[in-house]
């Protein structure tokens, strides 16, 4: 469904992706892992089209959207979680997620979409009229989940989730994470949470420096030695 | 409907002290002050306090609508040039509010705020050195068409037409750049279009305020366009509330009434001032209003509250 060639991007000198691709299938969970700077979010980034590439190609379903706007690849159904939530503090719950359906002029549709996301998260239906700002921050999380789910997206990103949270929350947002997919949403999530992640993930890829180091089924990365040592603590 | 009562109620009252003549010389001149300035305030607070772009280019916008204006007046001195010269004053203001809005816009912060201030500096040299605007000197004789019914009728224009903007999808689009500008562009906002959007709705409005200065006070030179006037509209916005129209207007009443007041020490006045201004961001740091904005509700809800404390006691 999803697929970047070769993609090549700079912050001005900074080479940060270095020949990226990758590929996501249709109904699938695809986990990218790697350290801190390997270019995990300048990937997402340039899928989403928040981000130019100097090079390569991202194909979606076989059209080439390289050069499309955030705001058509929006509309051609994908959906961004941005690392560090980014929710708009200064706004209440539900502006927030109204904003997720901006480019949606389907009122009826949406609202049924506002009551999947509050059904998926009933702490936000209850914090609706809330300063976005002051929830904590699993709830920020599951407001950002919300968030992009409100566009209606055949395929959404996540960029760390389950930073700075709680163990059990972090298990919680992982599942919410599945049952997301079994919905019917692709997904592709960036973690550093790479034990956790790979448990859920039909496949995997592991990014170093810049580039794609290793790829294979999520069960076939947690079992490989070299991916024990360097992510999953021994 | 209680709000079209409450601006028709305002409007018949000034009127009838203008008639009566309980309303004139400086207090007039305080009243248009007041008017210029909630329309220069409001404007500002889309671009600045709506939409997050720190800009301190406010004054030149004023300045393009001002001569525009005058221009077109001295030529045309009927109600129909006066008409002419304030649409054409404002679209002028505007167009060089998106055209300056394109570029400087991809700017964050303090570099807008630089790149803006700039703006207005050349436009004010540009001003200064036109045969046509008669340079350092000035015009002078500029006709007077603004009386009390123009005033009103541009004021609440501007007013109405800024609160509806904001209250719109594309006001909230604004919004959503001020609140998170990465977000805004995931959730598929065309942030470059709605920072250009409020820059130059905002230009234009100024530019509106700038022709009904030229027009009441027949007077203008490039000086009066400085940096100071930016700042002095920032100041009213800041003290009003980031984000709140009410919060603009109050402030803006508040500080004529404050100026005018203090003539009375004229050596001491800008001191006086200046403590004011400290005293209030001191203990209302987000501004009058904050972000709020009163509504009659507002009112009624207050009046509830004193009321069932009145019955505690
Ligand atoms: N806006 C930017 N300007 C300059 N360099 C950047 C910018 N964003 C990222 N980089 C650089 O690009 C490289 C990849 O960064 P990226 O944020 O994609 O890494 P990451 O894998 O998401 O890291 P983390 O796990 O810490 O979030 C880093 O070397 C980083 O310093
Ligand atoms: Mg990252």
């Amino acid at each position: 469904m999803l697929e970047i060639n070769n993609i090549d991007v700079h912050y001005g000198v900074i080479h940060a992706l270095k020949g990226v691709s990758l590929k996501v299938n249709e109904g699938e969970i695809v986990v990218l892992i790697g350290a801190n700077g390997a270019g995990k979010t300048t990937t997402l980034r340039t899928i989403s089209g928040l981000k130019m590439p100097t090079g390569g190609t991202v194909l979606l379903n076989g059209a080439d959207i390289t050069n499309m706007s955030a705001q058509q690849r929006v509309k051609m159904g994908l959906s961004h979680v941005p690392e560090g939530r980014r929710i708009f503090a200064g706004l209440t719950v539900l502006e927030n997620l109204e904003l997720g359906a901006y480019l949606r002029r389907d009122k009826h549709e949406i609202s049924k979409d506002l009551d999947m996301v509050y059904q998926r998260f009933p702490i936000l239906r209850e914090r609706r009229r809330q300063m976005a700002g002051t929830l904590s921050g699993g709830e920020q999380q599951m407001l950002a989940i919300g968030r992009a789910l409100m566009s209606r997206p055949n395929i959404l990103f996540l960029d760390e989730p389950s930073m700075g949270l709680a163990p059990l929350l972090v298990q919680e947002i992982f599942n919410i994470i599945q049952d997301i997919n079994k919905a019917g949403t692709t997904v592709l999530l960036v973690e550093q949470n790479a034990n956790m992640a790979l448990q859920i993930a039909d496949r995997a890829y592991v990014m170093e420096t810049g580039s794609i180091v290793i790829s294979g089924t999520g069960s076939e990365l947690m079992k490989s030695d070299d991916i024990k040592k360097a992510y999953l603590g021994g | 409907m209680k709000k079209l009562i409450g601006l028709g109620l305002t409007y018949a009252i000034v009127q009838i002290l203008i008639m009566t003549n309980a309303i004139t010389g400086y207090l007039q001149a305080t009243l248009v002050t007041i008017c210029i300035n909630i329309i220069l305030a409001v404007s500002l607070n889309l671009i600045t306090g709506f939409t997050g772009q720190f800009s301190l280019g406010h004054a030149g916008f004023m300045s393009i609508g001002a001569y525009v204006c005058a221009l077109i007046t001295m030529r045309v001195p009927t109600v129909y040039g006066f008409i002419l010269g304030v649409l054409l004053g404002a679209l002028a203001a505007a167009l060089v509010g998106c055209l300056v809005g394109l570029p400087t816009l991809r700017l964050r912060g303090d570099y807008l705020a630089i790149a803006t201030l700039g703006m207005s500096e050349i436009i004010r040299i540009i001003f200064l050195n036109m045969e046509i605007t008669n340079g350092a000197a000035g015009l002078n004789g500029i006709p007077q068409f603004v009386n009390w019914t123009w005033l009103f009728t541009f004021t609440v224009g501007t007013v109405l037409v800024i609160s509806n903007f904001i209250k719109s999808a594309h006001g909230r689009a604004c919004i959503s750049i001020r609140e998170d500008e990465i977000a805004a562009e995931a959730m598929g906002i065309n942030t470059i279009k709605y920072k250009v959007v409020s820059f130059t709705i905002g230009a234009f409005c100024a530019g509106i305020a700038g022709a009904l200065y030229a027009s009441y006070f027949y007077f203008l030179k490039p000086d009066l366009f400085g940096f100071l006037k930016s700042v002095d509209v920032l100041v009213i916005v800041v003290l009003g509330g980031l984000g709140s129209i009410s919060g603009s207007i109050l402030a803006a009443i508040l500080l004529a009434l404050i100026s005018s007041y203090l003539q009375s020490f004229p050596e001491i006045r800008m001191i006086l001032y200046s403590l004011t201004l400290i005293a209030i961001m001191i203990f209302r740091p987000q501004g009058l209003m904050g972000s709020k904005e009163i509504s009659l509700s507002v009112f009624s809800k207050w009046a509830s509250g004193l009321k069932s404390k009145r019955g505690r006691v």
